[in-house]
């Protein structure tokens, strides 16, 4: 199985995938249901979101657990699950990258808990350990080739997701992003700087940003992380911009095309592993895949 | 920090302008000893109130707003704002004053996103208000028996998605057929609303973010109660 920088050495971008959300509704998911749980009851489906998103060129997959941490599942009475539907997660994704002939890392996605940890909400550090902890070690188990922790806003959750991961695998290689919606600033105050000094303090194999209020956001985030050394591997998977409502009816802001010119400028401002989050499509991921394709050969 | 500080010493002015520094700084227990202190020079619960806690959260909201404080610090500032009111709240309920308000919040129906609906919950109890939570995934049954049960002045309603927005008109219907939006105000917010979708729905308004929701909060409270003009 290659890594981020096995990939990186062949060509010197990697493509990771889009929204998982979204394709899992057009193919039946009720609003308001918790995806995770359909790693058990359609795997299936989730397989094939995977499937298309490889076609379109994607070379690192993320697993379908975002809410997939004990924390979330609660909040629909599915907790119990949560060992479970992580590890069907795994073995799902590791399946479809086993059967492809292209060479596909397989990313164990771990979010937010939704809580906020003391002493500003009430969530224990500790506790919060063991639910992370929980999560890595089923997605470890469904044979995932790295942890990757993303839409983070709070260093310490971070800490307490790398901590959580570090007790299952004293070696896997942790990728975490964090989401910088808030006056340039991640919803806690943390600045691209301060994000960028302690996540590489954690050890992270890559990072940088990832959701948040569109495209223009995460290339300032790649540029002020960039101007603190030139090796590390930065990451940029942007929102399809945010849902507008026009005449009545939802749209996202950025087309594929957006999303193309997006990609080139994250890859300019030094982004070397590029996708997309909310709102995006295997479309916007094929546009990306072609785009910096096209741009690498100039 | 207030170690060298003898709050028995200061001018009631001064005390109150203390208050709303130690708000900002998120210091509990020294703002609970200077609403004591107020207390016992015979200002009014009410007075302590307003011109000690709510007008130093006036101040945290509108920095959150302009970006120049961030969560932790309103949250701070939020719990510090609760010490003062575990102290004040029997009070006002004993002398008769007005209330803050009770809001019943929550994310609709097909929607599982909390984190925005959790901070106005938290901002809006650090500005007085009591606040019952309903959590996510809320539907229309849920919502009317909350208002039917604690019989708040706001109802809040979040949403993330375009797709479950709409749900929010679900239930202002609803409110309206049973009789019950007259007396409530409504406010809508999530990252795909905006003032038009607000309208179009018939909420009463639609807030950017928790610090615009507070401040929403109070303003139309205080028109409908016929306090402003």
């Amino acid at each position: 199985m290659p890594t981020i920088q096995d990939l990186l050495e062949k060509k010197d971008y990697v493509i990771t995938d889009g929204a998982m959300g979204t394709l899992l509704f057009s193919a039946g998911l009720e609003q308001g249901d918790p995806p995770e749980i359909w790693n058990l009851k359609h795997p299936e489906r989730v397989a094939e979101v995977h499937q298309v998103y490889l076609e379109a060129g994607s070379q690192i997959i993320l697993t379908n657990t975002f809410g997939g941490s004990r924390l979330r599942l609660a909040l629909h009475n599915a907790e119990s699950q949560a060992a479970a539907a992580n590890q069907a997660a795994a073995q799902i994704l590791r399946k479809v990258a086993d059967q492809s002939s292209q060479e596909v890392i397989v990313a164990g996605d771990m979010g937010p808990t939704g809580e906020i940890l003391a002493p500003y909400g009430e969530l224990a550090f500790q506790d919060a350990k063991e639910v992370f902890k929980e999560q890595a070690a089923a997605l470890i188990a469904g044979g995932v080739d790295l942890i990757w922790i993303e839409t983070m806003s709070d260093l310490e959750e971070v800490r307490a997701a790398v901590e959580g991961t570090r007790e299952v695998s004293s070696d896997i290689p942790i990728v975490t992003t964090m989401t910088f919606d808030t006056h340039g600033r991640t919803m806690m105050g943390v600045t691209p700087e301060q994000a960028f000094e302690t996540l590489s303090g954690f050890g992270a194999t890559a990072l940088g940003g990832n959701c948040g209020n569109g495209p223009e956001e995460i290339i300032e985030v790649i540029t002020k992380m960039r101007t603190f050394d030139q090796d590390s591997i930065l990451v940029a998977k942007a929102n399809a911009g945010i849902p507008e409502l026009v005449q009545g009816k939802a749209v996202y802001r950025a087309s594929p095309e957006t999303m193309a010119d997006y990609a080139i400028q994250s890859y300019k401002a030094g982004a070397r592993v590029i996708g997309a989050c909310c709102g995006s499509t295997p479309d916007h991921i094929a546009a990306i895949t072609k785009a910096l394709s096209n741009f690498s050969k100039q | 920090m207030n170690d060298d500080i003898n709050i028995t010493q200061m001018e009631t002015p001064e005390l109150l302008e203390l208050i709303q520094d130690d708000l900002y700084e998120g210091l509990a227990d020294e703002v609970a000893a200077s609403v004591n202190e107020l207390l016992a020079r015979e200002m009014t619960p009410y007075e302590v109130l307003n011109q000690g806690l709510v007008a130093g959260m006036d101040i945290v909201g509108a920095d959150f707003r302009d970006g120049i404080l961030f969560v932790p610090e309103v949250l701070m500032a939020a719990k510090a704002m609760k010490a003062g009111m575990a102290i004040l709240r029997p009070l006002l309920v004993e002398t008769g004053a007005p209330q803050m308000g009770t809001l019943v919040i929550g994310t609709v129906k097909g929607d599982i996103h909390d984190i925005g609906k959790n901070l106005v919950s938290m901002m809006m109890e650090g500005a007085g208000f009591n606040v019952i939570n309903l959590g996510i995934n809320t539907n229309v049954d849920a919502f009317l028996e909350a208002i039917r049960e604690h019989k708040p002045e706001i109802l809040g309603m979040s949403a993330m998605l375009t797709t479950t927005m709409p749900y929010m008109a679900v239930v202002i219907e609803a409110l309206e057929q049973e009789g019950l939006r007259e007396q409530l105000l409504v406010l809508v917010g999530g990252a795909p609303l905006n003032d038009a979708f607000a309208e179009e729905i018939r909420a009463d308004a639609y807030c950017r973010d928790a610090a615009v929701g507070v401040e929403t909060a109070k303003k139309m409270l205080a028109i409908k109660r016929g306090q402003l003009n």
